[in-house]
């Protein structure tokens, strides 16, 4: 089977990879790259377990043809540390226990950091629907509704400070 | 909100410490069940069956064993015939069918490539030949007379040998006289409820990776309980539990789910025949029609009052939808009717198979179904009587001593306390919002004990290792630290808590009934208990004391006048295993136990929603989960299980169902279209944590996992009725049967 | 399967031409699970994300130009196309989650051949034209004409959408689209009415409704649009817009949704969408 070349940064660094066409991103991220930080749970775009930022936007990789990356910047869940410095929202959801059994986690947290950066003082509701892609079967979401409106609170106290 | 937090002042049990696990998980280092590729794996792929019921005539896999990168392909013929009595038999047939499927979906061969393309292109290829058998859909066709067979092989349990039958159990109770008590009620309230099956909707299909080597199958998966993946998939092999190993991947979901297997034994088999470690994951599609629902049922409530409110009869006819093997829901749908004193109670049961996905467990197996059913009728008669439904069901709750349907006595319960605590609460006391309705129900769940050991090591500077064997499904390891770290006396984040493979820590038993943080926590608190002893004998040969001298009091040796530590103080836990190479060597201790005294657990739920009377659809507004933990060991995760408990509660009564087409293959498997809660659809989940601890376990543990899946659909019909006026009986509650009743008002 | 991401709509039109089977797409968020499931096998995917044209969204001439392959949440984030044609943006911001709002396109969600595309009925009310492309050079059609059928459209193996065109609303004129799911997100519409008028004053002078879901194709309701024309929207008003939206149905029973309950709901929807195109209409929405 013949595979392609592709180009992309992944996480801050240059990356490349060998995939078929037909492969996900998903699977190109899990098996070539080793990143099994984003989880498949359904593999039709309709969990949001595999969610990454593509040029800074959430998409699902699942859906994602891995050559339509070639040349693209892709966040993983691996990716939104800085280092070994949590991101608010990891330790929010740490902190606030807005995980049980953790598969939809690294989903959430990419698209809560997404739904953050595009709108820093989010509603209740607006947090709801703009997590309304990722499906959690654990927590009923309470705490990772808290969980996301505690980090936006520190996220803008920081950056109030910084100013 | 917690009612009555950390009540006995204990320094660790019911702190709210950052779970172990926590970093891992949120760095995406956490590894699942599909998270493991060992070099050189293949990769399987399934061929299930189209039908509902066939039998299979032949099976032709040179097609496919000539594709390109396929390795393997199995049957049922690679299998050894396990005795139709053999208690994993049903397991093993519905891993790979053996000359007849069962249900649509039903894995019939499974091929092993180099690549996942290779293998779903050559089990496609995989040419099956079917005679289609006729099928039994729904439990009225299989309870109805001259009903074909849904499986030759289930005979009806603790009945006497005869013929094949589709019940798998038939419970009957009795206690005092139903009939007079029906006749001298005041008010007697008859009505019929049916629910579709539904599934556990974990969010992580199962997988596993198999290495089969030197005639031993090396096992990394996830599941509830890896023991128990080690002697199912031993006995589908026919092998020793020794030729098994199971390394337990972290869990993404299971709530009874992945109590039992479907991939192991058959990855293992393409791994001895390929020679090669064989991966197999399976998609949502695949979950959903291949692994267990929730079983299905039709329930028919009669409950008799006197004008005062006193509950004084209920005759109850249940029937479960199990799928197309043996369980035994229906009797412990039974089990599960314990809330209300009922001086007089008929209760008929029965399990129904099906040709229909094979059930598993979720979450308080069957007491949903009758709670649903019951909860609902006490509602209407509450209604009757003009009573605050509150009040009704503190009149006739049960309390300790009083007997459930099975005729146990109640140890001490705290379903009073829960009821007290939602009528105290801010939520019951406000008022409804304009346009929304308020309704109330009850759930319970008895909880169990089983086996359980745990190993903890003291390390040479102080800290241990809390060594289990129960998987964490939800912040379990957390728990066992925060126990150890009371029962010690030592920090919680020195302590780390390990889930152990299955050759590398005692039997435990699965994951499920709500036991691990009682039954491992024992475990847990004995070892611990008994390394104190130890400890304090080192500590006594430190001081040169007998060591009935010595005490142990927060962490340290105590022996007063006779101080082993720096100017007499207090000879720590770290100090003592500084010293264990000179007083004897290392401080390990395992316990094992088989746990008595489970305590059952009471939730009461209430919800306000609003209903749009032109198109059916119900909002959730406000929602409250009380319950009954004994003790919250740590107060966020015990939360947590009530909130994701309403939650699979909620779906359940609003959206959730399998669909089936006239030839039974479920039209909707997919996450689009099997519609589990989205954050959009709900409030917050308030809770209000009761404590009655448990008195069989050394910190109050009563398990907290199932009991909050009980209330939520009668806690919503009920609030629909008072909206309304509608009383909804068949489940779920999705908007065109709503509007379908409104229109019929 | 190859992919290939073509740069400008004439290799894109060659590419097709030359590659029998081959598909294009733009957010995928249909196609790729068609492929998971082996319903669909194409033979090449062209890829149209990387044709400037059709990733654009512009207003010139009193018109806005909208390329095909644009994600929604690129037209929902336009303020000055929300403001003008809220109810097409809500339709386009109905079509999935946040991560499928990021990929889906207004060409993808229409050629798809949905009944149920949410896009789709407030385009068609807004008499909207879809620009093609084929070997044969470029077509405009309204966009009513480019489904036919449930997953079927009027456009040959070797055309494709490059844009949209909507011509910028008669003074006091307003849209709403709603639809019907069973969840609050994340479901495909069991009914969809969008609903545009023109009013002047407290009279509606023109109107366009069109029903999703209920029907082989997104269907047009002329007899609610004269019901509406005319009128000030009293509720004798509303209850024939209503009849008159139920009457046009012509469902199917599915996992989804009944005839039954399509049927009542597509008039409830229609008479709620229009009070909103009313209002919109009259605050110079």
């Amino acid at each position: 089977m013949s595979r392609t070349h592709i180009n992309c940064i992944v996480n801050g660094e240059p990356t490349d990879f060998l995939a078929a066409d037909a492969t996900s991103l998903l699977d190109a991220l899990r098996d070539e790259l080793g990143l099994i930080g984003t989880k498949e749970g359904c593999g039709t775009g309709d969990c949001g377990s595999c969610s990454v930022l593509v040029d800074g936007k959430l998409n699902c990789s699942c859906l994602i043809l891995a050559p339509e990356v070639e040349g693209r910047e892709i966040i993983t869940v691996e990716g939104i540390a800085d280092g070994d410095q949590l991101h608010p929202l990891q330790q929010t959801f740490l902190e606030g226990a807005a995980l049980q059994c953790g598969i939809c986690t690294p989903g959430f947290l990419v698209a809560a950091k997404a739904l953050l950066d595009a709108n820093p003082d989010p509603t209740e509701t607006e947090i709801r629907y703009g997590l309304a892609g990722n499906l959690c079967r654990c927590t009923g979401y309470d705490k990772i509704v808290r969980a996301v409106q505690e980090a936006a609170v520190q996220l803008n106290s920081t950056s109030k400070q910084g100013v | 909100m917690t009612a009555t937090e950390n009540p006995t002042n204990y320094k660790w049990v019911g702190t709210r410490p950052i779970r172990h696990d926590g970093f891992d998980k949120v760095v995406g280092k956490a590894r699942f069940g599909a998270d493991l590729n060992l070099p050189g794996q293949l990769h399987g792929a399934f061929v299930r069956s189209p039908h509902a019921h066939a039998r299979i005539v032949s099976i032709d896999t040179s097609a496919a064993e000539a594709m390109p990168g396929v390795k393997a392909v199995v049957t049922g013929d690679d299998f050894p015939a396990l005795d139709p009595t053999h208690p994993n038999y049903d397991t093993a047939v519905n891993c790979m069918a053996r000359g007849e499927a069962f249900y649509h979906g039903h894995a019939v061969a499974a091929v092993a490539a180099t690549t996942k393309a290779e293998a779903k292109a050559a089990a496609a290829a995989v040419e099956v030949e079917y005679e289609v058998l006729p099928a039994v859909l729904s439990i009225a066709d299989s309870m109805a007379d001259g009903a074909p067979l849904a499986n030759p092989n289930n005979h009806t349990k603790f009945a006497p040998p005869g013929d094949p039958s589709n019940l798998a159990t038939i419970t009957n109770l009795a206690r005092g006289d139903v009939d007079q008590a029906m006749a001298d009620a005041d008010v007697v309230v008859e009505m019929g409820f049916d629910c579709a099956h539904v599934h556990q909707g974990y969010i992580e299909p199962h997988a596993c990776v198999v290495d089969y080597g030197d005639g031993k199958a090396n096992v990394w998966c996830s599941s509830q309980g890896h023991f128990r993946v080690r002697s199912m998939t031993a006995d589908v092999l026919g092998v020793d539990n020794s030729k098994v190993k199971v390394v337990p991947a972290e869990i993404g979901g299971g709530f009874g789910g992945k109590t039992t297997i479907y991939l192991e034994p058959i990855a293992a088999k393409l791994s001895e025949k390929s020679g090669k470690p064989v991966k197999i994951t399976m998609t949502r599609e695949e979950v959903l029609r291949g692994s267990g629902p929730a079983p299905s049922a039709e329930l028919r409530i009669k409950i008799g009052a006197t004008k005062d409110g006193e509950l004084t009869a209920i005759d109850g006819w249940m029937a479960y939808g199990v799928g197309a093997f043996s369980d035994m829901a229906g009797l412990i749908g039974a089990m599960s009717v314990a809330s209300y004193k009922f001086p007089n109670l008929r209760m008929e049961t029965y399990t129904a198979l099906t040709n229909t996905p094979k059930s598993a467990a979720y979450r308080a197996p069957s007491a949903p179904h009758a709670a649903w059913a019951i909860e609902s009728v006490v509602d209407e008669i509450a209604t009757e009587l003009g009573m605050d439904p509150i009040d009704l069901r503190l009149k006739n709750a049960a309390v300790e001593g009083d007997l459930t349907a099975m005729g146990m006595p109640h140890p001490r319960v705290g379903l009073v306390e829960c009821l007290e605590a939602l009528k105290a609460s801010d939520h019951y006391q406000s008022v409804p919002a304009e346009g929304t309705s308020r309704g109330m129900a009850v759930g319970f769940w008895f909880n169990i004990g089983e086996e359980s050991s745990a190993t903890v090591n003291l390390n040479e500077d102080g800290t241990a290792n809390v060594i289990t064997g129960s998987p964490d499904i939800g912040g379990s390891r957390a728990s066992m630290a925060l126990m150890a770290a009371e029962t010690l006396g030592i920090d919680v984040y020195s302590i780390t808590p390990i889930v152990a493979d299955t050759e590398s820590v005692g039997f435990t038993d699965v994951t499920e009934g709500s036991r691990a943080t009682f039954a491992t926590g024992k475990a847990v608190v004995e070892a611990c208990e008994d390394l104190i002893e130890q400890l304090k004998a080192r500590a006594a040969t430190i001081m040169g004391v007998d060591v009935g001298e010595v005490a142990w009091v927060d962490g340290a040796a105590v022996s007063p006048g006779h101080g082993g530590g720096e100017g007499g103080d207090p000879l720590t836990l770290a100090q003592i295993t500084a010293q264990a190479k000179r007083t004897g060597g290392p401080l390990t201790a395992t316990a094992s136990l088989n746990a008595a005294g489970a305590g059952p657990s009471f939730a009461v739920h209430c919800a306000d929603l609003k209903v749009d009377e032109e198109t059916g659809e119900i909002e959730i507004v406000r929602y409250t989960a009380v319950q009954d933990a004994g003790t919250a060991i740590h107060p966020s995760y015990v939360e947590g299980q009530m909130q994701g408990g309403s939650v699979q509660g909620i779906g359940w009564a609003l959206n959730e169902e399998y669909i089936y087409n006239a030839d039974g293959a479920m039209e909707n498997a997919s996450f689009l279209d099997y519609r589990i809660p989205v954050a959009s659809d709900l409030p917050l989940i308030e809770t209000i944590i009761v404590e009655v601890p448990n008195p069989a376990h050394p910190y109050g543990v009563r398990g907290v996992g199932e009991t909050g899946i009980v209330p939520p659909m009668a806690t919503i019909g009920n609030a629909v009725k008072a909206a309304t006026g509608v009383r909804m009986t068949s489940l779920p509650m999705s908007p065109p049967k709503v509007l379908k009743r409104l229109n019929e008002r | 399967m190859h992919y290939v991401a073509p740069t400008t709509v004439g290799e894109a039109c060659s590419l097709l031409a030359d590659n029998p089977g081959s598909r294009v797409f733009a957010g995928a968020t249909d196609l790729v699970p068609q492929m998971r499931t082996g319903r669909l096998e194409p033979s090449v995917m062209v890829d149209l994300k990387r044709i400037d044209r059709l990733m654009s969204v512009s207003h010139a001439d009193g018109r806005w130009t909208i390329g095909a392959a644009t994600p929604a949440s690129d037209l929902t984030h336009n303020a000055a196309f929300t403001a003008m044609h809220p109810g097409i943006s809500e339709g386009a911001g109905l079509i999935g989650s946040d991560q499928i709002q990021n990929r889906s396109s207004l060409g993808g969600n229409l050629c798809n051949g949905s009944p149920a595309a949410d896009s789709v009925p407030g385009m068609i009310a807004a008499g909207a034209r879809a620009v093609i492309a084929g070997a044969g050079g470029e077509r405009t059609i309204p966009v009513a004409d480019v489904v036919t059928g449930p997953g079927q459209t009027s456009l040959a193996a070797d055309e494709f959408i490059v844009e949209f065109e909507i011509d910028d609303p008669a003074a006091n004129t307003g849209d709403a689209y709603l639809r019907m799911i069973p969840r609050t997100e994340m479901d495909i519409a069991v009914v969809g009415a969008a609903v545009r008028l023109t009013m002047d004053g407290d009279t509606v002078s023109a109107a366009g409704v069109v029903l999703g879901a209920v029907a082989p194709t997104a269907v047009r309701v002329p007899a609610a649009e004269a019901a509406l024309v005319g009128s000030s929207l009293d509720d004798d008003t509303l209850a024939a817009v209503a009849a008159a939206a139920s009457a046009a149905c012509n469902p199917i029973d599915d996992k989804r949704g009944t005839i039954e309950y399509r049927t009542q709901v597509a008039g409830v929807l229609a008479k709620r969408a229009a009070v909103i195109a009313a209002e919109r209409a009259q605050n110079g929405a």
